[in-house]
């Protein structure tokens, strides 16, 4: 009797989690899919996805959604890296720059977004200090309407801020992993921290490079508050239509319609990411 | 000997220069936030505020709607809190003690969560609520970050019991305990840190969500939601304030949880 308590007990236990992600994530996503093939009135259509298609941002949202993955996701890998490795060199005082570094992480894309305003707004800061430097004689509208690459660098450089960290601390967790030995044995044979970078760390970290950069894919399809707080409706993205679509012009099958276009690239993201990493690597994790 | 030194600073060079990059933002929020209404908008700022006043977070806090929401959004944390422990608690013990077999599967699912769009999801959840009544509900908000924290929650809640030796709870059990009873005298007590680290790390992923609150609430908004829907409309202070208002808490409990940072994101 004893054992078979002991036998069903784990199941009991996962059983509320499993039961609730279900109930909060399956039954959604296939009334999501509902919504959007569902007209109006009741009935089967294809229209949504027509009107989502055929509104002015739809072409916009796909590229500047785009546009910033590209941007966004190696720049914080790069930066991540840099952090992760300049951490792994075990300096005096490495324990306060991995907390500095991680601090981003408590911060949502809204305050990231408010806080590089105060940085790219007309009279902000940036502009400021161009001009108590002499370079430029009046501000520059980084966040006007018609000044796209403006736009777009202040949101490259709140999202690579915000989210650098989340990379961070993927990366440091792969080093983690990786044997003290192998740096000493790289040593030994006279490898310099460029060639043992390149030649060990590298290769070693690959599953971690490989999960941290598919991870901020996706998220990267989510982009949203970060681009609000920075250029309002000046600048269409996938998850903002979404948005606009339900608060704004109060539509709810047209916005299930982005919702199921956004799961779907998340989804395919996905079975990539396990795919590329395979199960294998799924089970070492806790 | 000179190469050494040459190395060092570079070393020390990189990682001061990456720090004040990520610093700096935060000292210019704070500054911008404690400048007096009026000189938000001189032109040029200096670096070095030449006033200090605290009329903008005043000004903030006194708008309107905004108290209301700061209340909302610790709510919803703390029922997020509740719901997250109570669900993800018992299911990182599972993992923690037992080999059984869909082991990997259920880890597989939670991997995957953690990278889920549950956000987008509060569209088809909004348009459920406002059948069941649920719209415009704070529970009807922490459900859906319940959803995102679960995973998180499961993977440090796990590698706690891990660092929880079983023998102790074996040890109780001997002498007596039910396993109901070890569980709750010996692993739970010295479990509490690292379940109140998975609390603070809750209390920041639902203090800062944006999207799904916003869809999910009308008149009963929390902060992030409140500011979201006002940013067109409000001047520049009232987002500069609002913006190191949400920052704030958020630093201080990362803070308190430092050390579990690793647990929380590294395992990918």
């Amino acid at each position: 009797m004893r054992t078979r308590t002991e036998q069903f007990l784990p199941f009991a236990l996962l059983l509320p989690s499993i039961g609730f992600l279900s109930l909060l994530i399956v039954i959604p996503m296939v009334q999501a899919l509902l919504l959007a093939v569902m007209a109006e009135g009741g009935g089967f259509t294809l229209e949504n996805f027509q009107r989502m298609v055929a509104d002015v941002n739809f072409s916009d949202a796909w590229r500047n959604t785009l546009l910033l993955l590209i941007l966004i996701v190696p720049l914080q890998i790069v930066l991540a890296l840099a952090m992760a490795l300049l951490i792994n060199s075990r300096f005096r005082g490495h324990g306060l720059f991995l907390y500095i570094y991680a601090i981003p992480l408590a911060i949502s894309d809204l305050a990231a977004g408010i806080l590089w305003l105060a940085v790219f707004t007309e009279r902000g800061y940036l502009n400021s200090t161009l001009q108590s430097a002499g370079v430029i004689d009046q501000p520059i509208l980084f966040l006007s309407f018609d000044n796209l690459a403006g736009i777009l660098t202040a949101i490259v450089i709140a999202e690579a801020w915000r989210a650098t960290a989340i990379v961070l601390v993927i990366l440091i967790a792969g080093l983690q992993l990786i044997p003290r030995d192998y740096f000493e044995a790289a040593d030994l044979f006279g490898a310099n921290r460029l060639r043992r970078t390149v030649h060990v760390v590298l290769p070693l970290l690959r599953p971690s490079l490989q999960s941290a950069l598919i991870i901020r894919t996706i998220f990267a399809f989510q982009t949203f508050a970060v681009v609000f707080a920075l250029a309002g409706r000046n600048m269409p993205v996938l998850a903002g239509e979404a948005y606009t679509w339900y608060a704004t012009n109060r539509n709810e099958h047209v916005a299930a319609a982005y919702a199921v276009l956004l799961l779907g690239l998340t989804i395919v993201a996905t079975v990539v990411y396990l795919r590329v990493l395979g199960l294998r690597e799924a089970e070492v994790q806790r | 000997m000179n190469a050494r030194v040459l190395d060092r600073s570079l070393l020390y060079g990189s990682a001061i220069f990456l720090a004040i990059w990520v610093l700096v933002p935060f000292y210019l929020i704070a500054i911008s936030a404690f400048t007096p209404q009026a000189k938000i908008f001189d032109y040029p700022k200096p670096l070095v505020p030449t006033s200090f006043s605290t009329e903008t977070m005043q000004f903030f806090l006194e708008a309107r709607g905004v108290l209301p929401s700061v209340l909302n959004s610790l709510l919803v944390a703390a029922f997020t809190i509740v719901f997250g422990l109570a669900l993800g608690t018992p299911a990182g013990y599972a993992l923690a003690r037992f080999r059984f077999r869909g082991r990997e599967a259920f880890q597989v699912i939670v991997l995957a969560t953690k990278m889920f769009p549950i956000a987008i999801l509060s569209i088809p959840l909004a348009v459920t609520f406002l059948q069941l009544g649920l719209y415009d509900n704070l529970v009807s908000v922490a459900l859906v970050h319940t959803a995102m924290a679960l995973p998180f929650i499961v993977l440090v809640t796990s590698g706690v019991f891990v660092a929880v030796s079983h023998e102790l709870e074996e040890a109780a059990q001997t002498l007596g305990c039910s396993r109901w009873g070890a569980f709750l005298r010996v692993a739970l007590p010295l479990a509490l840190p690292g379940l109140a680290a998975a609390a603070i790390f809750t209390f920041v992923i639902s203090w800062n969500e944006v999207f799904a609150a916003t869809i999910l609430t009308l008149r009963t908004r929390t902060l992030p939601a409140q500011v979201l829907a006002s940013l067109s409309t409000s001047p520049l202070a009232f987002k500069f304030a609002g913006g190191l208002f949400m920052v704030l808490p958020a630093i201080a409990f990362i803070f308190l949880i430092r050390k579990y940072l690793m647990n929380l994101w590294g395992s990918r």
